[in-house]
């Protein structure tokens, strides 16, 4: 449904959109990242700098953005769609041949004040075009095979560029986050069932055929998925990581060794432990009460989101709020997997709470948009 | 694009249909999530709890402190000298090279130093102090601690070391420490931990190694906390050690130190022998060796020299040597021969120069013999052919009997390193060891101390202590540990008839104060000092018919090493004996020139607590007497002990 259909009046303007503001996400959010501040001072030894300060303001900056881009009527964005898909692309490819090269892998621009990581930006962009392409896709041709071949191609077209960084974990993001968007707009089940039987068949295929005369990967190759699934096999790698973020985890026990009290963070056994494997000292250092509650803090988050999409008539604006949310769900349960050894290790942050410029700023946009969706709402008849 | 309301209903319960769907299946893996946590934070919180802990913690040992040793008199043999090295930080000093070669100004460093520090420096974490200079003097040291503001991450240290201040002569009584070896550790079952720590030192031979127990002492600890790459965060706690025992030895460092000198030049061993309580008061091997050189680490021309040498200076020949005790044995074959009743005290013997047994002539070392010879007098002249006769009235069994009973053939539990049984023969012996029958050659070889007889100096002092008290003496070397006395070596009365006992102790006084005794010449001139002894010479080559026939038996005619070895046993006083005293020169030639003299002046000597005075010996002799002493290379007294010194 479009808006030229509803009258657009009965849409709050001006100032008082602030009422309208989605209030409960946004405390929700606001207390997510103050959970990042205090484990932020925690694992710099009990000190604002180096990164709580800096992440203090610019979450300051995020939430800015975010009432602009909340007050700014959703068809607005919608229109916008197109051309923040080709502008991320475009950043993309710049990425490829300026970007600095930080972490082995090249993933951001330095604009100066700041460093941009087009890939972070891409996830949302990616949301927006596919929300706003089911948005003009008449109903009845969602599951028509050409129809589907186009969100596809604007699913894998980024992912191919990410991969290229390399950056597994924002690749896996865009597709799974595309996928939810072309899945809650109706796309036949039977697509995404063939998608998953390939992928079963595929992966089962590369394993059967191990150490037979038809098998499919270098030996090397094997070598490497070896060291992907079980970190042990690498014990001074990634395993050494895994099983000290596991250690610190477990060693939190209950209630935790205490606020600033974790011996695991504090003696650098973690690593990465003011960006990825933040998650760990936390739970570390309030057990699994600190840990839980933040899980239930990011459960409401999703929830709120959800109900929003089901509140709202838009069609655009739904699928929005449940790609975005999705793209949400997707940063801290794969961050959570991946500390408790459940997933391999790929760089993906927990979001809002990791120390990090661009991520930061790039959610606080999005839920910028899932505001402006919830305050731009069609109401009544 | 507009869409009909139609489709527009259907497409909204669709979305609505699939966000729950999505949703649920988000909550779902939260879920997951949640019982994941739970059951790693709750279920299993002690097992990683504990694997956090033991990343954070570590144990390291506190070395005890060596546990000193004294002489009788409390002067230090062993102690622990604080010394001081020169550490480098790597992290605080920057430019290693730059620094050392700052360094090396300032301290004696060889390139081969250098290359050391730098390969240790670089194997090592930045924070770890590596050791570039060791065993420095306290001016080096303090010319390091002055320029200390020009050199960052370089500090002087101090820690202990094991020194031995009487040097050379206590090297095979104390022996030495040195650092553990992969063999040493192999050779025991639960190896103590503190054996693990770097340059940690244990006691190689002698004193240092048979007391290895107790000098150690036990290992403190201390738990610290490190991070990640193991730099020391802090101390949590401390665990003291317990100091290893102070042990004191019987010796008197004194009577030590002029037996080793007056021993020097020669390959001999001498043993002094305090009768009231078996304290071994002297026990000098020479040539020794200075101990020192093996704690600070010995250079290959110095040990060669030591392993090369023909006297063996690394031997201790008072317990490790085994001589055949020649004719100083004749007391026991005297003993056993008179308790068996085959001959009495006053009983004469035909000595024509020989005795003829089984077709062989057994010949007496004076070729026109002694005539008739009582007890008394083939002590006083030591007459072979006697002892043959009596040796074979008696047999072989008893006279080995005796000797046991008197502390030969058996090994003395004397904490010093491979200490030596003897070897007094038996029937069964040889039938065992050699494969042969007993023949009665034997018997008279064995009679006057050669043939399978073997014993040690430390036997041979025991066997005259045992002689001249009729007591049990057994040596004592180890006085007390950490002031607790030892069991006294005194014994109990020895099972052998006193009144046979005095014949063999008057036999032996004649030896060294009647004219015609085989160590007159050696006599103490002060009633109250007179010597008991007995002469031994004993061959180390069996005399051949042609070498006899042609008459050549001059020791001095014969290279070094085939020359017979010279053997003198005596007790002192004679009215009242309080030391016994054995000496053996090694291819010294004839016991009444090579050996009694020494044994006269080390006897006098203990007896007197200082260098005899010359009044002690016979006019004619003194001028000789004080010549030598003037030249004994005799330690310079020492300044008074030096305390503990612990840091």
């Amino acid at each position: 449904m479009s808006y030229l259909e509803y009258n657009v009046k009965t849409v709050p303007t001006g100032l008082r959109k602030v009422l309208f503001l989605n209030w409960a996400l946004f405390l929700l959010l606001a207390a997510v990242a103050g959970v990042g501040f205090m484990m932020l001072y925690s694992v710099a030894g009990g000190s604002f700098s180096p990164w709580a300060e800096p992440q203090m303001k610019r979450f300051g900056m995020g939430v800015a953005a975010m009432f602009f881009v909340a007050f700014v009527p959703i068809w607005f964005w919608r229109n916008m769609a197109a051309l923040a898909f080709s502008l991320s692309i475009l950043l993309l490819l710049l990425v490829e041949f300026f970007g600095a090269v930080g972490m082995g892998a090249q993933r951001w621009i330095d604009l100066g004040f700041m460093r941009l990581q087009p890939s972070e930006l891409t996830k949302i962009t990616l949301v927006m075009i596919l929300a706003a392409y089911y948005d003009w896709l008449d109903v009845k041709r969602v599951s028509r095979p050409l129809f589907v071949l186009i969100p596809l191609g604007l699913i894998l077209l980024p992912t191919f560029m990410v991969l290229r960084q390399p950056d597994l974990g924002t690749a896996l993001l865009l597709v799974v986050g595309g996928a939810t968007v072309m899945f809650a707009a109706g796309v036949h089940w039977l697509y995404f069932a063939v998608v998953a039987a390939i992928g079963v068949g595929l992966v089962t295929g590369v394993f059967m055929s191990r150490d037979t005369p038809w098998q499919l990967l270098k030996d090397y190759q094997y070598r490497r998925i070896d060291t992907f699934l079980d970190p042990s096999t690498d014990p001074l790698g990634a395993g050494y990581h895994i099983t000290q973020s596991k250690i610190a985890l477990g060693s939190g026990g209950w209630s935790g060794r205490g606020f600033m009290q974790g011996t695991q963070s504090r003696l650098n056994f973690l690593p990465e432990k003011h960006t990825d494997f933040i998650f760990t000292t936390l739970a570390e250092e309030f057990g699994f009460v600190g840990a839980f509650s933040l899980l239930v803090l990011y459960a409401l988050i999703i929830l709120f989101c959800i109900a929003s999409a089901l509140q709202n008539k838009d069609r655009f604006s739904s699928l929005l709020i449940l790609g975005i949310s999705t793209t949400f769900f997707l940063f801290f349960a794969l961050n959570m997997s991946m500390v408790m050894g459940l997933a391999p290790v790929v760089g993906v942050p927990l979001p809002l709470v990791s120390y990090g410029g661009s991520a930061m700023l790039v959610l606080m946009v999005a839920f910028g948009l899932i505001q402006s969706a919830h305050i731009h709402r069609p109401r009544g008849r | 694009m507009k869409h009909s309301p139609k489709d527009v209903e259907e497409s909204a319960r669709k979305i609505s249909r699939r966000a729950l769907l999505l949703g649920g299946a988000q909550v779902s893996f939260m879920t997951a999530l949640a019982l994941r946590m739970r059951y790693m934070q709750v279920d299993q919180a002690d097992q990683f709890r504990l694997l956090a802990e033991e990343n954070r913690i570590n144990i390291r040992l506190i070395p005890p402190t060596r546990g000193l040793i004294f002489d009788r008199f409390g002067q230090p043999l062993a102690q622990n000298e604080q010394n001081y090295r020169i550490v480098i930080v790597r992290e605080d000093a920057g430019d290693v090279e730059q620094a050392l070669a700052k360094v090396s100004r300032l301290v004696r460093l060889s390139d081969e130093d250098i290359e050391r520090a730098l390969k240790e420096i670089k194997r090592r974490s930045a924070f770890v102090p590596v050791t570039i200079a060791d065993r420095l003097s306290w001016e080096e040291v303090a010319e390091v601690a002055v320029n200390a503001p020009a050199l960052p991450g370089v500090t002087p240290e101090v820690g202990l070391s094991r020194t031995y201040p009487m040097g050379s002569d206590f090297a095979h009584i104390v022996g030495y420490v040195g650092p553990v070896s992969d063999y040493d550790l192999g050779k025991l079952e639960n190896p103590d931990p503190v054996l693990q720590i770097p340059r940690f030192q244990i006691g190689k031979t002698g004193a240092e190694a048979k007391m290895e127990d107790m000098l150690r002492g036990k290992a403190g600890n201390k738990r610290i906390e490190v991070n990640a790459v193991g730099r020391v965060i802090r101390e949590l706690d401390r665990t003291p050690g317990q100091a290893g025992a102070d042990v004191q030895l019987s010796i008197d460092h004194g009577l030590q130190n002029f037996m080793q000198a007056r021993l020097s030049g020669e390959s001999a061993a001498a043993v002094v022998l305090d009768l009231a309580e078996g304290d071994v008061l002297g026990i000098a091997s020479a040539p020794t060796f200075d101990p020192n050189k093996f704690v600070r680490g010995i250079s290959v021309p110095d040990y060669r020299e030591l392993t090369e040498n023909i006297y063996r200076p690394l031997a201790n020949k008072t317990v490790q040597g085994t001589y055949p005790p020649g004719s100083t044995f004749k007391m026991v074959t005297a003993l056993a021969a008179l308790e068996d009743g085959v001959i009495s005290a006053d009983e004469t013997v035909w000595c024509p120069g020989y005795l003829e047994s089984g077709g062989r002539r057994f010949h007496c070392w004076k070729r026109g013999g002694h005539g008739h010879v009582n007890l008394n007098k083939s002590l006083e002249q030591s007459c072979d052919v006697y002892y043959y006769d009596i040796a074979r009235r008696v047999g072989i069994e008893k006279i080995s009997a005796m000797a046991r009973r008197l502390g030969l053939g058996t090994r003395h539990d004397i904490p010093m390193s491979a200490v030596a049984e003897g070897l007094m023969p038996t029937k069964a012996w040889k039938a065992s060891a050699r494969g042969a029958d007993w023949v009665v050659g034997d018997t008279l070889n064995a009679a006057i101390g050669q043939g399978f007889v073997l014993a040690s100096p430390l036997q041979l002092a025991v066997m005259t202590g045992r002689i001249a008290t009729g007591r049990t003496v057994t040596p004592r070397l180890i006085k007390s540990i950490d002031g607790v006395e030892q069991p006294s070596g005194g014994g109990d009365t020895l099972d052998v008839n006193p009144i046979l006992l005095n014949y063999v102790r008057r036999g032996m006084y004649s030896v060294s104060n009647n004219r015609r005794g085989t160590a007159y010449k050696t006599r103490v001139a002060v009633d109250e000092m007179q010597m008991a002894g007995k002469t031994g010479t004993s061959q180390v080559r069996n005399i051949t018919a042609a070498e006899r026939a042609r008459g050549v038996s001059r020791n001095e005619d014969l290279p070094w090493e085939r020359r017979d070895h010279a053997l003198f046993v005596s007790f002192a006083p004679y009215k009242d004996p309080r030391i016994a005293v054995s000496v053996v020169v090694e291819h010294g030639g004839g016991g009444s020139t090579a050996a009694a003299p020494i044994a006269r002046d080390i006897a006098l000597r203990a007896l007197y607590g200082d260098v005899p005075p010359l009044a002690a010996y016979p006019q004619n002799q003194r001028g000789k007497i004080g010549e030598l002493f003037d030249n004994l290379p005799l330690r310079a007294p020492e300044a008074a002990p030096t305390g503990r010194s612990r840091a």
